[in-house]
């Protein structure tokens, strides 16, 4: 029987993702994906997925699962956990870093993050329908996802069921994104700033506003000032998530997944690829800092990133719930260890 | 800066530099000028087509066409004076795929191949145009001269971008420009024909906007079920909007959204124009 997954209550802004929808930049449709790429490949890694399986982004409080037919492996990445309620009535905490095993009947409730999103992977990924090439939802063009939307009470999610029961459970230390600066290379329009605006950039503290979403967010800092007041404007051209705009009023707006594709205010510096994830752990009133790099030393920095998930994916280990194991009862045995 | 390279275009025609801009790790600017201007959007496509063909060639053939460098491309998009390349820094060497942008860019020249040529059909009524009148007002015209002067304009599609499909149209005649609103609505019907200073757009969706909104055509702009082509238009396309009256508008829309509007009996001949 295919696994099956019911939303029971879908709560605010929770949605299904994956790593992107590529090469239609051309006709306006937005990349999108996780905001957390890194994150979600820890959570899809931890089910045995490949990274690029549709997984669910939570974004503030997640939501309530009942798995309504077959048995499915799920795991949580990020700072987040959630509340199993096996089929017999008994409830244990399911922490993050850790799968588990859900059978029929099984219901998850997720908390509230403390994050900026959070991942929930499950065995062979979320096989909601293929769009345009991805199955991230795109909400603006009602593209993915379910019906273009994210997570609704009453959706039904397919999934891959597990063939057989498996007796061991994956675990693996929380993913550390770090604190240092986040690294930006400047352009392509820095030209349009005043010099000390550049250095205000790399040298002053900014604030994440509540005016954040899966398009971008708006920092509140020492105004950059434009060239002149012309130079606040430019004649449209390409942009990209991590690209820093600054529209007239000098504070700057970081474009995330979901930006658009042309845009006409000047951008002062581009977030490296290497840093993107870790802005998709950022909550208003969080103060950041910038520091500029070269081309070299932001492709040192991806490879190096790849090199810490790659390791933290190797550290995965299988590991048995200290059950009751001679016990045939399947319930049983996943359970009395919580 | 360090991430930005210059350089002199053999083109003498032009002013003629392209610059090379690093847009952050993952895609380059290659900028013809910071205009909007038809010559500017003819290098631009120049370049699109050039590098299509590039990636295209499996081998360097007579040794014309040099497309090392050239891997790891994710997404090619051309806007009014620019063509950004996202590139996957895992696959490309962005130096080798910069020196290859700038290369083709020189040799390019102009575009070699005209878009398509759309006839679209749009309904002028006053329930779908609700700034047609203030606008020929302002400008001492009658409702249909302005609806004339619509009609018989050849449009070009600069770009595609602030949401899927909407199409940055130029060509619109100077009698007719005007600035947006000052108060822009909340919510633009989809489909309805608008403008703003020189330039004349469909908003594919209903969303918020503040161009003057002049007609609604039944005609879908982007429709995701279509795999191929979900936008109807693409850069270097040209437009003529053709009136219609309700009752067509009607029956249209319905087979718009019913899907079985065919976009093919939307083109005209080459060369009708």
């Amino acid at each position: 029987m295919p696994g099956l997954i019911e939303v029971i209550d879908g709560r605010f802004g929770n949605s299904i993702q994956d790593l992107g929808r590529f090469g239609l930049r051309h006709m306006g449709v937005a990349v999108s994906g996780c905001l957390d790429t890194t994150l979600a490949r820890c959570a899809n890694a931890l089910v045995g997925n490949d990274a690029d399986c549709a997984c669910i982004e939570i974004r503030a409080l997640g939501p309530k699962l009942k798995v309504k037919s077959g048995r499915v492996r799920v795991a949580l990445a990020g700072e987040v956990s959630a509340t199993l309620m096996r089929v017999d009535g008994r409830t244990q905490t399911f922490p993050a870093w850790t799968s588990v095993t859900l059978d029929a009947q099984d219901r998850l409730s997720i908390g509230s993050l403390k994050g900026g999103c959070a991942y929930l992977a499950v065995s062979g990924g979320i096989e909601s329908p293929v769009q345009l090439g991805s199955r991230s939802t795109y909400q603006r063009a009602k593209i993915g996802g379910i019906d273009g939307q994210p997570l609704v009470t009453g959706n039904l999610l397919p999934c891959k069921a597990l063939a057989h029961r498996d007796d061991h459970q994956n675990k693996a230390q929380p993913w550390v994104h770090g604190e240092t600066p986040i690294r930006v290379m400047l352009g392509p329009q820095e030209g349009h700033f005043k010099l000390g605006s550049v250095a205000d950039l790399l040298n002053s503290d900014y604030a994440v506003t509540a005016q954040m979403d899966r398009m971008g967010m708006r920092l509140e800092g020492v105004p950059l000032a434009h060239l002149t007041p012309e130079s606040a404007d430019i004649v449209s051209d390409g942009v990209t998530p991590g690209a820093i705009q600054v529209p007239g009023n000098g504070q700057p707006i970081i474009l995330l997944a979901d930006c658009q594709t042309v845009g006409g205010y000047p951008k002062i510096a581009t977030v490296i690829s290497a840093d993107m994830p870790r802005l998709g752990q950022l909550k208003p009133g969080q103060i950041l800092h910038f520091v500029a790099v070269s081309a070299e030393q932001a492709k040192q920095a991806l490879l190096e990133k790849e090199a810490r998930i790659t390791a933290w994916v190797a550290a995965i280990a299988p590991y048995r719930p200290d059950a009751v194991t001679a016990c045939d009862d399947d319930a049983i045995i996943w359970t009395c260890n919580w | 800066m360090g991430t930005e390279l210059t350089m002199e275009t053999a083109s003498d025609e032009q002013d003629g530099t392209v610059r090379l801009l690093a847009l952050g790790d993952t895609a380059w600017t290659v900028e013809f000028g910071d205009r909007i201007d038809q010559a500017l959007h003819a290098r631009v496509l120049g370049l699109t087509g050039a590098l299509e063909h590039a990636r295209n060639s499996e081998t360097a053939g007579e040794g014309c066409i040099d497309n090392s460098g050239l891997a790891g491309i994710v997404d090619v998009v051309p806007t009014f004076r620019s063509l950004t390349v996202h590139y996957n820094p895992l696959i490309s060497d962005a130096g080798r795929l910069g020196e290859a942008l700038l290369r083709l860019a020189e040799s390019a020249g102009t575009a070699s191949k005209q878009g398509r040529h759309w006839r679209i059909p749009v309904c002028f009524d006053d329930e779908f145009a609700p700034d047609l009148n203030d606008l020929a007002a302002a400008k001492g015209l009658s409702r249909d001269a302005v609806i004339s002067i619509m009609s018989k304009a050849t449009f070009q599609v600069y770009m595609i971008g602030f949401m899927p499909g909407f199409p940055y149209m130029g060509g619109l005649p100077a009698v007719l420009e005007m600035p947006r609103l000052t108060s822009p609505r909340k919510a633009v019907p989809a489909r309805s024909l608008a403008i703003a200073g020189a330039m004349c757009a469909v908003y594919p969706w209903e969303s918020p906007g503040g161009w003057r909104l002049l007609g609604r055509t039944p005609v879908p702009m982007f429709s995701a079920t279509n795999a191929e082509a979900p936008s109807l238009l693409a850069s270097g396309d040209r437009v003529v909007w053709q009136a219609i009256d309700r009752a067509t508008y009607l029956e249209l829309e319905a087979a718009g959204q019913a899907g079985s509007l065919d976009r093919n009996s939307l083109l005209l001949p080459e060369g009708a124009c």
